[in-house]
């Protein structure tokens, strides 16, 4: 059997992979997909909690409305993360974050 | 009535100072003025006798009561005709010596001042109280001292006079604290019943703070070793020399010293009290053998007289103290203000060496002069200075005989140098120009010197002591050997004076250490030099180092150093913020569900 621990077990690997990859790649891109990745995890068990915790048979429809919003604020943040990250590389010419250190004491 | 005697001249040096102060001829009419009425109050005192006299309770507070009172007994009364006399006659004086000077109306309202201090002393009937007015004469001398204060020396003077009196009034303070303590009172008539019980049941304590009392003497009548500021205050005008240096302010020691000289009988330190009269009495006289200027020559004199007057006093013998006092007050004045008379007319010149003759030139001046020096040698039976001069041999004579033969001494080296001085001045042939063309000052102020001179001779005169000095004249029998000492000293000192000296240009046996007052002025200077650095010093480090070290720059350190320590976590890598961001989060969600 499926049980609502194996979605929580998957959510959590993938939530942990998107933070390792948050904190260790370099590349800017690579980070900002790490950050939908760990939002996707969030999706994950919100779906998961929902299909297995039933309210009268069907399933508990508030998780899956919550995911909507979580997806459409994760579209509104890709886009003005993905601007933000146009501007840097027209000011730095680089992606590289170890490269961009000017608040460095 | 006798509040008038305060309240005049109060009245008199407030008005000077804040109203006529820029007309100098009023502010001299009013001072004088003043002062002859404080005279006639006096006379009238002395002859009618009278005893009463009023207090007011200044302070109470539980059991103590501070009075502002007036005592008048037979001494004071005699004192503040003593007082009221001279500084009539100095008043008088100063409009002539004065004439020309610009702050006339500052001078007289210091005078004013000083003459209302001197008659708050005299008449005090509470330790206090007079404490109270003792530091308002050591500030009416700092003003007039410092009166041409736009020169240095009359401004170092004045200084050095206020500070030597402060250290002598610090033990004079202490003094007043613990007689009250061991008598229960700060009032003289009280203190006389109480004082013999308090003597006997602590006699250590009792001697010490009798010697602390004699502190304020000390100061105020410049014994050693605070003798320092008398010859400098000779900066000052030479009425003021005449009058608080030489007639009144320094004798307000002697006088304390009488006004309790039923505590002083009560105790072994009166011993001390005597031995420092006599030496500086000795170590002033020798010094006044090589002084070439006559103010510090008649300066060392009064140090010296001052000296016999203390040593009479700590030997029991405060009535030969007061009676010569009394006539040292009447000489010394004249002598002063026979020097002012000289200066004037050799236009301010004080160098005995630069005058000569002057005898001719200035014959009045010549003969008071030569009274004055008459009276301060004590010359037989003719001059007041005598009879003082010797009950305080006799007094010497029966108390310690050491003690007599350095009065014996003194009494040698005092004829001996006012020789010197009256030789060089006014005998011979005129040395330099002014001197040539001295003439005889004005009749304002002879007339003092003539009436001071008529003093010298009369004061002496059991008739006249026994009005002024009332039941304090004293007039022992006096021992053969006493009268020998005394006449045979005076002979041979003016004798050798004389004939040393006589025809001399200049000092013909110049002794630098005795002329340079051997040398205590720089000892003193570098005593206080080494302490002043030793705890400036000290200071500086605490302030640098405690102080400054937790308030300062300790908070200014701290800070730095937080803020050293804090801005390591400013990396400036975006990756390192994420890993504390997440941690943060990670260690709140424990915190919140597990805790």
């Amino acid at each position: 059997m499926v049980t609502l621990n194996h979605y929580l077990f998957v959510s959590g690997v993938l939530f942990t992979l998107g933070l390792t990859g948050v904190m260790l790649r370099r590349s800017l891109i690579v980070i900002f997909m790490s950050l939908e990745m760990m939002l996707s995890a969030a999706n994950l068990s919100l779906v998961a909690f929902s299909r297995f915790n039933l309210v009268d048979g069907l399933p508990n429809y508030n998780g899956q409305a919550f995911v909507f919003f979580i997806i459409t604020v994760a579209a509104a943040e890709v886009a003005v993360g993905l601007a933000i990250i146009v501007a840097l590389f027209r000011a730095r010419q680089t992606t590289n974050v170890d490269d961009i250190t000017s608040m460095k004491y | 009535m006798a509040w008038l005697l305060l309240i005049l001249p109060l009245v008199t040096a407030a008005v000077t100072a804040l109203v006529t102060r820029k007309n100098g001829s009023v502010s001299a009419y009013i001072s004088v003025a003043s002062v002859i009425a404080t005279l006639a109050i006096s006379v009238l005192m002395l002859l009618q006798g009278t005893k009463d006299g009023s207090s007011f309770t200044w302070i109470a507070v539980g059991d103590f009561k501070l009075n502002i009172g007036l005592a008048l007994d037979s001494l004071s009364r005699g004192m503040m005709f003593i007082v009221t006399f001279i500084g009539t006659l100095v008043h008088i004086f100063s409009l002539g010596y004065m004439k020309g000077d610009e702050s006339k109306g500052r001078y007289f309202a210091c005078l004013s001042l000083f003459m209302f201090s001197m008659t708050g002393i005299v008449l005090a009937d509470n330790f206090v109280m007079m404490f109270i007015f003792w530091e308002l004469v050591g500030v009416s001398s700092y003003l007039l001292i410092g009166h041409w204060f736009t020169k240095n020396a009359p401004v170092e003077a004045a200084k050095k006079a206020f500070l030597t009196n402060r250290i002598g009034d610090f033990g004079f303070m202490i003094g007043i604290l613990m007689i009250w303590g061991m008598t229960g009172s700060i009032a003289f008539d009280e203190m006389k019943e109480t004082a013999s019980a308090a003597a006997t049941a602590h006699s250590k304590m009792f001697g010490i703070a009798v010697l602390c009392l004699f502190c304020g003497a000390v100061g105020k009548s410049a014994m050693m070793p605070l003798h320092v500021w008398l010859p400098d205050a000779m900066e000052g005008p030479t009425p003021v020399s005449a009058l608080i240096h030489a007639a009144t302010m320094v004798a307000a020691g002697v006088f304390m010293l009488a006004r309790v000289s039923f505590l002083l009988s009560l105790t072994e330190a009166a011993q001390l009290i005597a031995w420092i009269g006599a030496i500086t009495s000795l170590f002033a006289a020798v010094v006044a053998t090589q002084q070439n200027d006559i103010k510090k020559v008649l300066a060392y004199s009064t140090l010296s007289q001052l000296g016999y007057m203390v040593m009479a006093a700590g030997l029991n013998a405060s009535d030969a103290a007061m009676f010569h006092l009394y006539t040292h007050a009447g000489f010394k004045a004249l002598l002063f203000l026979g020097a002012g008379a000289v200066i004037y007319a050799c236009h301010h010149e004080q160098d005995m060496w630069k005058m000569g003759g002057l005898s001719k030139k200035m014959p009045i001046t010549f003969a008071t002069f030569a009274i004055g020096t008459a009276a301060l040698a004590a010359v037989p039976y003719v001059t007041s200075g005598f009879f003082s001069k010797e009950q305080i041999l006799v007094s010497a004579y029966n108390g310690n005989k050491m003690m007599f033969f350095i009065a014996g001494l003194v009494a040698f080296l005092t004829p001996f140098y006012m020789m010197r001085m009256f030789t060089a001045v006014f005998l011979g042939k005129p040395r330099t120009d002014q001197a040539e063309h001295a003439k005889e000052v004005p009749s304002v102020m002879n007339l003092p010197l003539i009436v001071l001179a008529a003093v010298s001779i009369v004061a002496g005169f059991g008739v006249v002591a026994k009005v002024v000095l009332g039941e304090h004249y004293v007039h022992a029998a006096v021992p053969f050997e006493v009268l020998f000492v005394s006449v045979s000293t005076m002979i041979v000192g003016a004798g050798l004076g004389f004939v040393l000296y006589r025809g001399k240009e200049s000092e013909p046996l110049p002794v630098a250490f005795i002329r340079d007052k051997f040398y205590l002025d720089e000892i003193y200077i570098a005593i206080v030099r080494v302490f002043q650095d030793g705890v400036a010093y000290v200071s500086k480090a605490l302030d640098h180092h405690v102080v400054d070290g937790i308030t300062s720059r300790g908070s200014a350190s701290t800070v730095v150093g937080l803020g050293s320590l804090f801005r390591r976590i400013q990396v400036g890598n975006l990756q390192a913020y994420a890993f504390l961001f997440g941690a943060g989060v990670i260690l709140v969600v424990y915190l919140l569900v597990f805790a």
